[in-house]
């Protein structure tokens, strides 16, 4: 058997419309769209990286992936997972298909005190454990999961330590490695790199990649253009819509992104690699 | 293992309390092997002071789980059992139990068939008043599904429920001497079978909300990353919730509305053994058990032979420990 040229796309978004729930209550006003007719297809094996101004949509397009919109938002379009639309998979088969890491605030509000960082990346074994009669002990195969992602996310010498106690960055890394234990077929990440030092962004760009080779699809938000130049593919997102969605390599995606950000950025190649440069 | 022998050393220093408890009461501190000699004292033993200090224990013990409970579902530390209005559908129900007694009973020769069924009723009254509150609160809330909106719901129907109670009172002053016991809150006419039926649904209660632990662990991380991690977030939620309402309605139900307590267990517990929620839930169930069981010992010793309301000393032992607690670590 061969392997066709261009895999089948892991998780298909046909003229996907979203406007949130909010504004709409309480003033009269007709809701604004956070989206507009995007259509995406993301491929196994690769990594996406979605950039684009604050406002764009970014986290809302993510969400939407992840089937985590609000029940009163509204939306129109299709989204398919593997062939299936989001909303027809059951929701702890989907966990196991597709991890979701939101944005710093996100976790904020909840009681940290006692969560090791253990604690909260073993939780990235929950959509794998059975749940009835009684939620299954983790067996050695999870812990043996949860070691190997903390150890690649440097957070193996944190795992006694209350995530309360942590730096940003620590906290970060572990609400990565949290994602990472699900070992989903495809991942999404919001800003991922948020808090972290270079050198553990660094290393986030080769872990993505070596994810990507061994077949996951990820697909991440990120403000940090210089690492989101190096994605297989740059989705560019101005205003609720994909103006443009390729390799940095194309000389349309980079001007498509210079375009985005009111061209106060150049992008330019030093070494091989391209760099996102302020332009003053 | 830790949780082990913390949920031990808790159970064994309720078991000492609750000892101590059986020989304290009305002025007389007696020794038991003196007491047992006397068939009155005896009998005071078995059929007060006995059902009395377990029954503490039990409902506190409610009391504490339920804290835990909504502490964790709503991520909120200040979070207490009667968040949902059940304290004041209970008071309600009680209010107007009392209202109509008065009503019916005043020219009624029988008053003590009304006092009869008035003993049996309350209890059953102050319980269903308690559930329909929560109830209530869903039904405004639209749902168990967001957490801010049950939370609004819940001081609505507390505000509103607690002017239909006023406005009773107001109509009929002599119905606020009646309930004075229950709005305190008072141990002191729990018998064996009510000590039967708390402990028979908090020891249910605790099970059931351990097994459905991990999912709070999960929520402590955000509505949207218990989602994504396959949390039923919806059928979760309405768990948690009937129990919170069982759980306090029951103990509601025969100790009236005891203060702190519920709210005071999960933090004695953090501060002293950080765990998750499984271990969290059991322990803040044995210590709400353990500081109304020894709040109740103090109330009737401190001034013997007059006893003070339990509810007024858990409330200041336990606004007294969190201000310690809030001084300390800036909660």
């Amino acid at each position: 058997m061969t392997t066709p040229a261009t895999p089948k796309p892991l998780l298909v978004i046909k003229d996907l419309s979203v406007s949130l729930e909010g504004a709409r209550r309480s003033t009269k006003v007709a809701p604004v769209p956070v989206l507009r007719s995007v259509n995406l297809a993301v491929e196994p094996g690769t990594w996406t990286a979605i950039v684009g101004p604050n406002g764009a949509g970014k986290t809302t397009l993510l969400r939407a992936c992840a089937n985590l919109l609000g029940r009163r938002d509204n939306i129109s379009g299709t989204i398919a997972l593997m062939g299936v639309p989001l909303g027809s998979w059951a929701a702890k088969d989907l966990a196991v298909m597709m991890a979701w890491l939101g944005t710093a605030d996100a976790f904020s509000d909840g009681d940290l005190s006692a969560l090791t960082a253990w604690d909260v990346v073993a939780l990235g074994r929950l959509p794998h454990q059975r749940w009835w009669p009684a939620l299954a002990p983790l067996t050695p195969a999870d812990e043996g999961v949860i070691q190997a992602v903390m150890m690649q996310t440097h957070t193996w010498q944190l795992r006694a330590k209350p995530l309360m106690q942590m730096s940003s960055g620590e906290r970060q890394r572990v609400h990565i490695a949290r994602a990472l234990a699900v070992k989903a077929k495809m991942v999404l990440m919001d800003e991922p790199l948020l808090n972290l030092d270079p050198p553990h962004q660094a290393e986030w760009i080769q872990l993505v990649r070596s994810m990507a080779a061994s077949g996951q699809a990820v697909v991440s938000v990120l403000h940090e253009l210089n690492a989101a130049l190096y994605a297989d593919k740059v989705v560019v997102l101005v205003g609720g819509r994909i103006t443009c969605s390729g390799a940095v390599s194309d000389e349309k995606t980079r001007a498509a992104i210079t375009d985005a950000f009111s061209n106060r950025i150049e992008i330019r190649q030093l070494d091989g690699h391209w760099v996102a440069l302020p332009r003053l | 293992m830790k949780t082990t022998s913390a949920a031990a050393l808790l159970f064994f220093a309720s078991v000492m309390v609750c000892l101590i408890g059986l020989l304290v009461g009305g002025g007389n501190f007696q020794w038991p092997w003196v007491a047992g000699q006397d068939a009155v004292t005896a009998t005071i033993i078995g059929e007060i002071r006995a059902p009395r200090s377990v029954g503490a224990w039990a409902a506190g013990s409610l009391l504490g789980l339920a804290g835990a409970v909504a502490q964790g579902i709503f991520r909120n530390p200040l979070a207490d059992p009667y968040l949902l209005g059940s304290s004041s559908g209970a008071a309600l129900a009680v209010a107007l139990c009392l209202s109509a007694a008065g009503w019916l009973g005043a020219d009624v020769a029988g008053a003590a068939f009304w006092g009869g069924l008035l003993a049996v009723g309350l209890s059953g009254a102050a319980f269903a008043g308690a559930l329909l509150a929560v109830l209530l609160t869903v039904a405004l809330a639209g749902g168990v599904a967001q957490g801010t909106r049950l939370l609004l719901g819940g001081v609505v129907v507390g505000v509103v429920l607690g002017a239909l109670t006023s406005f009773l009172v107001f109509l009929a002053p002599n119905v606020l001497l009646n309930m004075q016991g229950f709005m305190l809150g008072s141990t002191a006419l729990l018998n064996w079978s009510a000590v039967l039926r708390m402990t028979a649904i908090g020891a249910v209660c605790v099970l059931i909300a351990m097994s459905l632990a991990k999912p709070l662990d999960a929520l402590q991380l955000g509505e949207r990353t218990a989602r994504s991690l396959g949390v039923p977030l919806g059928r979760i939620n309405m768990a948690f919730i009937v129990l919170l309402a069982i759980v306090t309605g029951t103990a509601v139900a025969h100790t009236g509305l005891i203060a702190f307590v519920g709210l005071a267990a999960p933090h004695v517990v953090r501060a002293w053994l950080p765990c998750q929620h499984r271990a969290l839930l059991l322990l803040s169930s044995l210590t709400g058990g353990l500081l109304l069981l020894t709040a109740d010992v103090i109330a009737r010793w401190i001034f013997a032979p007059v006893e003070l309301p339990v509810g007024l000393l858990t409330a200041l032992i336990g606004g007294g420990y969190l201000l310690w607690r809030m001084r300390r670590v800036g909660l």
